[in-house]
């Protein structure tokens, strides 16, 4: 898949502003409500890029593995900006980890995601494992596994756009996007431009159609 | 999502492709260190081969070790089936082992149809007698798309023994899924009964056909095997086996084979395909087997990623309480299908 362009935030910041209105709103559910808008999400991202290179001293070594669907769009967006903020070419990949799930005897197959190694593999470089929402931890744990069979990185962190508890394993994310306290029929449901047209992140409740974020 | 795979025909065009897609996936694990996902692990899947076979076998053994699954092969010699057990007792006492999915291989045409009457497991067929071989058929579908891209629209011809062909029928079912167009080549003796019905321009001019003059331009072309071994009981009398469906190998060679100047017919970009093993001189030449365009061995790499997207699909989720039994098969006519017990 080609490098996609940034989308741009919205250009208009005149005070009567209003955001164009999401194409899927009339058709959601009563108790959906947004909690991050375009230019949040971006700022947001902004904010780990710059964490990333404060932490890892200037990303040297560093890749970022985006976890399909979602996740991959996220690490590019990183990569993009730690370039244009430090000049630093970070290297990018992404790691599905379908076959790592430990559901796979329960739940009918899925498709198959993108596993795209880094030029220059893993093996003692600083992975950063990027997805869009933190939840059992599950994923994270399959990734880990995953990462194992790919190399021997020198240490993994994981970025997360956005945290919404209710771990069921030891795991925490180094980058969080947003701490986001749910409940957990709530679902949490983030849209992004280049996989669902538009960004966004949302909460609804009960609803089980979501579409991503139950990882 | 289907629980056995027996025929080209219990596939969707959605699953198809998502079993495509998968194995694209799959694929990507041999340039990798550690060869192994642990997607079956704990699982045990048994090949259970009725007739001689290398790539078939060794290719359902690689593909579930990979996905970690504990891989077990009975051969018909050196089991009790040499001593006369039947297919039904085998495949019972198989099952009663304790099998998470079980691979057959059968001379007789609806064998892996029958097995699945008796066991609980997924059972996926590797070919039955002259019927289907499902996963030869997703495996050249898988090679062709690398090679030329999405097949919908492709015009591929398949020639020789179609009679006794369990590739050609999976093939035909599944590109025409796949959208693609499917013209059948062979002598008039080894044209399988009933093939009017099954939606395929059919010639009996081999080269008419390559330079597109029965059905417009060729995109691929697969060669059969003769199959010696199902043409008759004069199978150990070398020329002899053949009696009936042409006078001699050399005027089978000269009228179907591909020779050099057959291949030159082709458009440059078309490739060729054989699903093996090959008869060199007979249906296919040395010049066309070895030729930058034979994709003979494409197809026998591709054999691991597509039996282990295969495995994958009906083995994932096995455990769901109630799996939906899979629909009514969709069938070639002109193959009695019927085992006993």
């Amino acid at each position: 898949m080609p490098a996609q362009p940034i989308p741009d935030t919205p250009t208009d910041l005149s005070p009567g502003f209003i955001p164009p209105a999401v194409p899927q709103s009339a058709a959601r559910p009563a108790g959906t409500k947004t909690v991050l808008q375009p230019d949040d999400i971006a700022r947001v991202l902004d904010r780990i890029a710059h964490q990333i290179l404060e932490k890892t001293s200037g990303g040297e070594g560093v890749v970022l593995l985006g976890i399909p669907t979602r996740g991959e769009p996220l690490a590019r967006r990183l990569a993009e900006r730690i370039a244009a903020f430090a000049g630093v070419e970070v290297g990018l990949g992404s790691l599905d980890i379908t076959l790592y799930r430990d559901d796979l005897r329960t739940q009918a197959s899925r498709p198959l995601g993108r596993t795209v190694e880094p030029a220059g593999g893993i093996d003692g470089r600083l992975v950063i494992l990027v997805d869009d929402v933190l939840y059992s931890g599950r994923t994270v744990r399959a990734a880990l596994d995953a990462l194992t069979d790919l190399g021997r990185p020198r240490a993994v962190q994981l970025a997360v756009l956005v945290d919404r508890g209710h771990r069921q394993l030891p795991i925490r994310a180094d980058y969080v996007g947003k701490n986001l306290p749910t409940a957990a029929e709530e679902q949490v449901r983030v849209r992004l431009a280049e996989t669902d047209g538009a960004d966004e992140v949302s909460i609804a409740t009960g609803s089980k159609t979501s579409t991503g974020g139950t990882s | 999502m289907i629980r056995h795979l027996l025929s080209a025909g219990d596939l969707d065009a959605a699953t198809a492709r998502e079993i495509l897609d998968s194995a694209e996936q799959m694929d990507a694990i041999q340039h990798r260190q550690v060869k192994k996902l642990p997607a079956l692990r704990g699982r045990t899947v048994v090949n259970l081969f009725f007739e001689d076979s290398t790539r078939t076998r060794s290719s359902f053994e690689i593909a579930g070790k990979w996905l970690s699954a504990d891989v077990v092969n009975v051969s018909a010699k050196g089991s009790s089936v040499s001593k006369g057990e039947s297919l039904r007792d085998t495949a019972l006492t198989v099952a009663a082992l304790g099998v998470d999915a079980l691979v057959i291989r059968h001379p007789s045409s609806g064998a892996a149809r029958r097995v699945t009457e008796w066991v609980d497991c997924p059972v996926v067929n590797a070919g039955d007698g002259t019927h289907e071989h499902p996963t030869q058929a997703l495996l050249d579908a898988f090679t062709l798309r690398r090679r030329l891209g999405e097949l919908a629209g492709r015009h591929v011809v398949i020639v020789g023994d179609l009679t006794h062909s369990r590739v050609a029928r999976s093939n035909v079912l599944l590109l025409g899924l796949l959208g693609a167009q499917v013209t059948l080549v062979a002598p008039p003796t080894l044209m399988p009964a009933g093939v009017h019905s099954w939606g395929c321009t059919t010639s009996w001019d081999l080269d008419a056909t390559l330079s597109g003059k029965v059905a417009g331009d060729v995109d691929a072309v697969m060669m059969l095997r003769v199959q010696r071994e199902r043409m008759g009981s004069g199978s150990s009398g070398g020329g002899k086996a053949t009696v009936g469906y042409f006078p001699t190998e050399r005027e089978y060679a000269i009228n179907y084979g591909l020779s050099p100047a057959r291949l030159r017919l082709l458009p440059e970009h078309a490739p060729v395909l054989h699903p093996g093993p090959m008869n060199r001189g007979l249906e296919i030449s040395s010049v066309a087997a070895d030729s930058p365009r034979s994709l003979v061995l494409d197809q026998v790499r591709a054999g691991v990623a597509v039996r282990m997207a295969v495995l994958y699909h009906l083995m994932a989720g096995s455990d769901e309480p109630g799996r939906a039994e899979s629909s009514e098969p969709r069938q070639l006519s002109g193959e009695g299908v019927g085992v006993r017990a």
